[in-house]
């Protein structure tokens, strides 16, 4: 152990601004990756429930709403 | 051997593949982050000329060797493209350029805060921060220029070939921006040129290392995932996965 | 008139056989695109004017000092260049992309690459020569002395062929994409930068009294990479941009 304080560890030899600085930018940017990469995960197999859902409903002897099988379209290209 | 590169080829493969290593890539990577941060922080010895900043080394050194890797596995990616039509190679030239990108920013952003405390100012037009400053704007062009043609295959053989006209001129761009570097300045404190570094200090950084590339791997396989997903969502595996996300509905 | 002219051209050009030399595929493409450059005169005369107003900025935006202007002057001529080439760039394969001549340039027997060769000789006759041209004249107002002007013209006269030949590559991977201008840039200028580094520090050293043959060495090794392997790459382009655009 390097520092005798918990004082001295977040001074960092007066250094304590940039360090932490970079630290901390350092964390919200590995933070942000994960976390936007699993939130999009989430969103993609979101979509495709809500996509198959409309295929469901749309299916002959099911119940067709105007409007949405043109949106299915739009998507499926 | 081709059977290998037959499979490659195949997404669901891989999509289970990455499946399976995804929880030792994060569990391995936040393991090692944090092991490497503590005992960068707390266990290595101060520097004798900087004293406590240079603390910074142990992520800025990753970042920025591991986003310029990236940038070199991205154009053997967009070889192996445009040369097989690979499609998986392109998924990771398409997931790993952000990440490229994030890191660079990184490598630039630790490199200044430290020149801070170092040198006296935020930026210095050293020649490794204006090389990694040039290799964000090649990852900018690459992700700008993959968004801006809608046809996903079409996108893909042109960031393929873009990528390998830059990773053509990164070497002929370093040499450059070292040159230009020594002729306009005269000997400045460089970041890595110092005195052999004790053990003490450079096994936090192998550890640290090894996190980053963990850590890359981990979010690129998830990226990958993600992409695989999106471009199968007509297939039937994909359907079938997404069933019990509507069951639970 | 100009579309007759035009259909002339292309008759030309779609008449050579696969046994017509390459020489002639070649001379018959720069003929083609001079001819086509001179037909729309005001797009010849705006890099070559936007050149000088760009330069002419410099000393009313920074300061009209000799001293200052002598040294700054060959990175604002050059960077200057390298802003009018981007800006004729984008006319490169636009409008032959628009109206389909480009499908049927890509279809023809020769090489490809060859031919894209023959274009981007011919963008810089009319984009990049003017420029060379009017340097002396910029290297006055810019208090550079004679000796340096000729310098500058000289890493210009083997630098501008590099920003073509690189910038086609841009061009062709953006020719079907609305707003590809900006992209363009975005996509060529970080590739420009060796180019720029060498051509300004060739005068510098110059200027310093350095022997400065080492310089146009590299400078002629940049030219020679980026006509082996740059038409190759745009060539590839091309052919992507177009296939499904």
């Amino acid at each position: 152990m390097q520092f005798h304080s918990f004082a001295a560890f977040i001074a960092m030899g007066g250094h304590g601004f940039y360090v932490w600085l970079a630290y901390g930018v350092f964390l919200l940017v590995i933070t942000t990756l994960v976390v936007d990469s699993h939130w999009r995960r989430r969103r993609i197999l979101a979509r495709q429930a809500r996509q198959m859902r409309r295929e469901q409903v749309a299916k002959p002897g099911g119940r067709v709403v105007k409007g949405q099988s043109f949106q299915e379209a739009g998507e499926s290209s | 051997m081709w059977a290998f590169f037959h499979k490659l080829g195949s997404p669901k493969w891989f999509f289970d593949i990455a499946g399976r290593c995804i929880p030792w890539f994060a569990g391995s990577s936040i393991a090692l982050l944090v092991l490497g941060m503590v005992w960068g922080l707390l266990f290595a010895p101060p520097d004798y000329q900087q004293g406590d900043s240079y603390r910074i080394i142990f992520i800025h050194v990753p970042s920025s060797a591991l986003a310029m890797s990236c940038y070199v596995m991205m154009a053997v990616a967009g070889a192996i493209h445009l040369v097989w039509r690979m499609k998986l190679a392109d998924v990771f030239a398409k997931a790993a350029a952000p990440v490229g990108a994030a890191l660079t920013f990184l490598g630039l952003f630790t490199g200044s805060v430290w020149g801070k405390p170092t040198w006296g100012t935020w930026w210095v037009w050293d020649a490794r921060l204006t090389s990694m400053l040039i290799l964000l704007f090649l990852y900018l062009g690459i992700i700008a220029l993959r968004a801006a043609i809608e046809d996903p295959q079409t996108s893909a053989r042109a960031v393929s070939v873009l990528t390998l006209v830059g990773v053509v001129n990164i070497p002929i761009i370093k040499y450059s921006v070292n040159w230009w570097n020594t002729l306009h300045q005269t000997a400045t404190f460089t970041l890595t040129n110092k005195p052999t570094m004790p053990p003490s200090m450079y096994l936090p950084l192998l550890v640290m290392l090894l996190a980053f590339y963990l850590f890359f791997a981990w979010i690129v396989c998830v990226r990958m995932q993600n992409e695989i997903l999106e471009r199968e969502k007509r297939t039937r595996w994909v359907r079938e996965l997404v069933t019990p996300a509507t069951a639970r509905r | 008139m100009t579309a007759r002219m035009t259909d002339q051209s292309s008759q030309d050009l779609t008449s050579t056989s696969p046994t017509t030399g390459l020489l002639s595929a070649f001379l018959v493409t720069v003929k083609r695109d001079l001819l086509l450059a001179f037909r729309r005169r005001q797009d010849l005369l705006n890099p070559p004017l936007f050149f000088v107003i760009v330069v002419t900025l410099f000393p009313l935006g920074v300061s009209p000092d000799p001293v200052f202007l002598a040294k700054a002057a060959p990175g604002v001529v050059w960077v200057a260049a390298l802003l009018a080439t981007l800006l004729s760039l984008d006319h490169l394969f636009r409008h032959d992309q628009d109206d389909g001549t480009l499908e049927q340039f890509i279809l023809l027997p020769q090489p490809l690459a060859w031919l894209v060769l023959a274009r981007i000789l011919a963008h810089w006759l009319v984009s990049g020569l003017p420029l060379i041209l009017l340097s002396p004249l910029l290297g006055t107002m810019l208090h550079l002395g004679g000796n340096l002007t000729g310098v500058l013209c000289l890493t210009l006269l083997l630098g501008t062929p590099v920003l073509s030949l690189i910038g086609a590559i841009g061009a062709a991977l953006t020719v079907g994409l609305r707003g590809g201008g900006v992209l363009l840039s975005l996509l060529v200028l970080p590739l420009y930068i060796p180019v720029l580094i060498f051509g300004t520090g060739t005068v510098m050293a110059a200027s310093d009294a350095l022997p400065v043959d080492g310089y146009f060495a590299i400078l002629g090794a940049l030219l020679a990479l980026a006509i082996t392997l740059s038409p190759l790459a745009a060539a590839a382009a091309l052919r992507i941009s177009v296939s499904n655009g």
